[in-house]
């Protein structure tokens, strides 16, 4: 197999889709730094002329854009939303994996029929409920409603499934009771899968923009999606300044990424092929 | 521990009521924001309901006709966005099946740095729709952007046809490549090699395996990434709301960004949810229809390779057909 890795194709073709992959985002990050005159030059250039912090001053001083807010809001939403997905998910999911009772295959027959209904038929609907709590235009609206989709139960249903019957005989056998043993022998068992649940989560979260959109509604409310493209009609083609809006919106999930990417790309596969 | 009884088969333990303690949080969530909005949203699809009027009068079915009724307010908009979502769906799906399995094959070879190959062509997906949205309308600036530089193009990619779907396409395309390559790549992994080696023997070129080894061992995810990715285009909003705007003059606004622009934004619930129901049910036949058709295929196939094989190692486990990752794929 070695002979593929001296093809010297191989690498040229490497070399080009990484261009086609990275390069975008590294202008993105490079057009930050920018002048506006540099960015709206005649001639396009990679380089800056000139790099300034202008646009993040711009940002960070913005009182009609305060960017710094939607970044915490972002941040307060996600995390919340993914322990909320990782706690319920897990619970449901150990159960219908693990448990009998009445009404189970029914009620896991439902649960998963609704993976397949598209989202936006709950959206008008959820709106009334929401506005029904109280909850529309508060982060409530961003962190609960979506932790009622199926995928985590059945991502964890399929992990439990997949673990061996003697560790709850055994637990059963020192005399752990069904709490227990979820809590002292499953769960830790179940690291890898909670971790990727939690990070698929938090980045579906972070970078939801169509709910958020017609759920928040006051600039200090505003999550960083809905947030950026409110930037992008605010400053139409002051480019430097939406490029860093977009730098701030995506460090913080391509950093995740870096240090978790093994357990995304993992979840992402098994999606696939052991449903 | 005395309340603790020993509960038979595959030893679980507890009363009665612990599966129902455990499930219940879930439960919860599921009844108030699946369950409930499910048939609350039926039940405004059958009423005129503006949300800003108290008076929301029930008119049966109504809001459906209009859709059929050429004079009705609502359909010259609702058929553009079912149209645009149609033109969007045929001119992405080929490319998004397609490219994402060349990639595949590609990082499917042992060389160095495989995985970090992998984990570089798949980062733009963990980017949110906005990001890409507001870096890509940027880069393709008909005055100063990347891409007419690059080019050395004059082309308003964003503002004119058909430009502005070429954009839409190739944009979604390097957004969502890496997800389906992922997939496809789990695929690959679990063809079992013997089969390459059996293929050898019988004397099959590299086209000959992928042929009869690759593409019919890859069916249960074909099927997986053909009904994920028609059911993700046809949700496409985010692109068009960010790049073209849904321009030039609505040649891009797509049917849900028409349907939660009538519902959310100008508050038209009733005629809004009839919208939604009727684009889920057309989307719920495509997707029955692309089962169906995938399936025969794919029983078909592997009769032939069973034969071919003449033997019954190797064969594939029949598997089921595959669930959406739903969080993951929602505003494609």
């Amino acid at each position: 197999m070695t002979k593929v890795a001296r093809n010297p194709l191989l690498w040229v073709l490497l070399l080009l889709l990484s261009l086609i992959f990275m390069g975008p985002l590294v202008v993105m990050g490079l057009t930050a730094l920018k002048t506006p005159g540099d960015a709206q030059a005649a001639d396009w250039s990679f380089w800056p002329s000139e790099f300034t912090a202008r646009a993040f001053e711009l940002l960070f001083s913005s009182p009609d854009n305060p960017i710094l807010r939607w970044f915490l809001n972002s941040l307060i939403a996600a995390s919340a939303h993914s322990v909320l997905v990782v706690i319920t998910a897990s619970l449901a999911g150990y159960a219908l994996a693990r448990m009998d009772f009445r009404g189970k295959n029914i009620m896991f027959a439902i649960i998963i029929s609704t993976m397949f209904v598209p989202g936006f038929i709950f959206m008008m609907p959820n709106f009334l409920m929401l506005d029904r709590f109280g909850w529309l235009d508060t982060l409530l609206a961003i962190v609960v409603p979506g932790a009622a989709g199926a995928f985590g139960v059945f991502f964890m249903r399929q992990f439990f499934l997949s673990l061996p019957k003697e560790f709850e005989e055994s637990a059963r056998i020192d005399g752990a009771g069904p709490f227990t043993t979820f809590f002292r022998i499953m769960l830790p068992n179940a690291t890898p899968a909670l971790v990727t649940l939690l990070v698929l989560s938090f980045l579906a979260n972070w970078n939801d923009f169509i709910w958020p959109l017609y759920v928040l509604f006051n600039d200090a409310n505003l999550t960083l999606q809905p947030g950026l493209s409110k930037l992008q009609g605010a400053y139409t083609i002051d480019y430097p300044v939406i490029m860093a809006g977009a730098v701030i919106a995506s460090l913080p999930v391509l950093i995740l990424y870096t240090f978790v990417q093994r357990f995304v790309i993992e979840g992402v596969a098994s999606s696939g092929v052991k449903g | 521990m005395a309340r603790r009884t020993s509960a038979g088969a595959g030893g679980r333990a507890g009363s009665p009521l612990t599966p129902y303690l455990f499930l219940a949080p879930y439960l919860v969530l599921f009844v108030t924001f699946v369950a409930i909005p499910a048939v609350l949203g039926l039940w405004i699809s059958l009423h005129n309901w503006d949300y800003m009027l108290d008076n929301r009068p029930f008119v049966g079915l109504q809001n459906y006709a209009a859709l059929f009724d050429e004079t009705s307010v609502y359909y010259p908009d609702f058929w553009n966005g079912m149209k645009n979502t149609l033109i969007f769906t045929v001119a992405s799906v080929p490319f998004l099946v397609v490219l994402p399995l060349l990639l595949a094959l590609l990082l499917h070879q042992r060389f160095p740095g495989r995985t970090f190959f992998r984990a570089m062509f798949f980062a733009p997906y963990v980017l949110g729709v906005a990001v890409i949205g507001l870096m890509w309308r940027y880069l393709l600036d008909s005055n100063f952007g990347m891409v007419n530089d690059i080019l050395g193009t004059e082309i308003a990619w964003t503002t004119s046809q058909p430009w502005a779907w070429v954009s839409l396409v190739f944009v979604t395309v390097w957004w969502t490549l890496g997800f389906n390559a992922i997939i496809y790549l789990a695929g690959l992994g679990d063809i079992p090699t013997e089969q390459y080696e059996a293929a050898a023997l019988d004397g099959a070129g590299w086209w000959g395996k992928f042929v009869n080894v690759t593409l019919p061992g890859l069916r249960p995810v074909l099927v997986f990434i053909m009904v994920t990715t028609i059911l993700a285009s046809a949700n496409m909003f985010g692109q068009s709301y960010l790049i073209t705007q849904g321009g030039p003059t609505n040649s891009t606004e797509t049917a849900i960004m028409e349907i939660l622009d009538l519902g959310l934004s100008r508050y038209q619930m009733g005629a809004a949810a009839a919208e939604s129901y009727l684009l889920a049910l057309f989307l719920g036949v495509v997707s029955i229809v692309n089962f169906w058709l995938m399936r025969d295929k794919d029983a078909a196939a592997q009769n032939k390779l069973l034969k071919q094989q003449r033997k019954g190692t190797g064969t594939r486990r029949p598997d089921d057909v595959p669930a959406t990752p739903a969080s993951l794929e929602v505003s494609r």
